[in-house]
């Protein structure tokens, strides 16, 4: 979390990085050379990867991070898989029994 | 943890421990916001089928403003690392030059969304149009304010560097500020990926 943990290298890596993702979704929907299916596959694990990218090059996630925010973290992907799995669950399911 | 330093001036100042904590304050509140935007995303994966008799997702996107949003806004989190990296090695200019250079590519970022909203409102894709539009409107405005309001910050960090200097509560400030930018760049990767591209291949 300290900022002097960063340096030059470790941003320059993260941009690297961050933009080769953001190239490979883009390109991938701007030429459609896949398959529909693929191409969200693409769009999914790129964007995954790019989220992990900027959380450790540019916030500085690592395994120095104190306990406390990786706890917080944790909490809130809890919170968000609830309520976000759940409502989706939710609203699909009443569109689905709407349409029978 | 070192590069925090009591000040030493005639009011004692926050202590390392304080401002420690206080970056784990800050931490606390983007994951509340992060839970905000989940729900924004959730709502709008729920809503973008709903067009009523407005356009389709798809008839008012356009791929190449949104690639050129999407490098404005990672370039500008390079260039917020980099004037980071400047303060801490007591940099004054180039923290500066380096915040100036940030708040012109989120300027490029914002004035690139108001024009994607203005045209579209123009064309009849107003946020009262549709669900989908509400959705829409909801989400990718709240990200557009939380990079306003990050620019007013940017600005008002200037403003404390110039005339405190890099103090290590103006440091301290500058890196909760960095953070927040960060984060909003991470909620910009859901956006294309879960607002946009799916639109162009439905």
């Amino acid at each position: 979390m300290q900022p002097h943990s960063s340096n030059t290298r470790k941003l320059v890596t993260g941009f690297v990085l961050a933009l080769a993702l953001t190239l490979i979704a883009f390109a991938a929907v701007w030429t459609l050379a896949f398959p529909v299916e693929l191409t969200f596959g693409i769009i999914a694990i790129s964007a995954l990867f790019q989220v992990a990218v900027h959380l450790h090059y540019f916030l500085g996630i690592d395994s120095k991070t104190p306990v406390e925010n990786i706890l917080a973290m944790a909490f809130a992907g809890v919170l968000i898989f609830l309520m976000v799995g759940g409502s989706l669950w939710i609203m699909f399911d009443l569109y689905e029994r709407m349409m029978m | 943890m070192n590069s925090y330093r009591p000040t030493t001036s005639r009011s004692p100042g926050p202590t390392e421990e304080t401002l420690d904590v206080r970056d784990f304050g800050f931490w606390l509140y983007l994951m509340t916001d992060a839970v905000i935007f989940s729900l924004l995303f959730a709502t709008y994966v729920v809503m973008f089928q709903n067009t009523a008799t407005g356009p389709l997702p798809v008839e008012v996107f356009d791929i190449k403003h949104v690639f050129a949003e999407t490098m404005f806004l990672l370039v500008s989190s390079v260039t917020f690392g980099f004037a980071s990296l400047a303060c801490v090695r007591e940099h004054k200019g180039q923290a500066i030059i380096w915040l100036i250079v940030t708040i012109i590519f989120g300027l490029g970022f914002i004035s690139l969304e108001v024009a994607e909203f203005v045209g579209m409102i123009n064309s009849g894709a107003a946020p009262q149009t549709s669900g989908f539009l509400t959705a829409f409107f909801s989400l990718v405005g709240t990200h557009g304010a939380h990079v306003s309001l990050g620019m007013i910050g940017i600005t008002v960090m200037i403003f404390q560097i110039l005339i405190k200097g890099l103090t290590s509560p103006v440091k301290s400030r500058l890196h909760r500020l960095g953070m927040f930018w960060h984060f909003l760049d991470i909620v910009w990767i859901g956006i294309f990926s879960i607002v946009y591209m799916p639109a162009w291949l439905i």
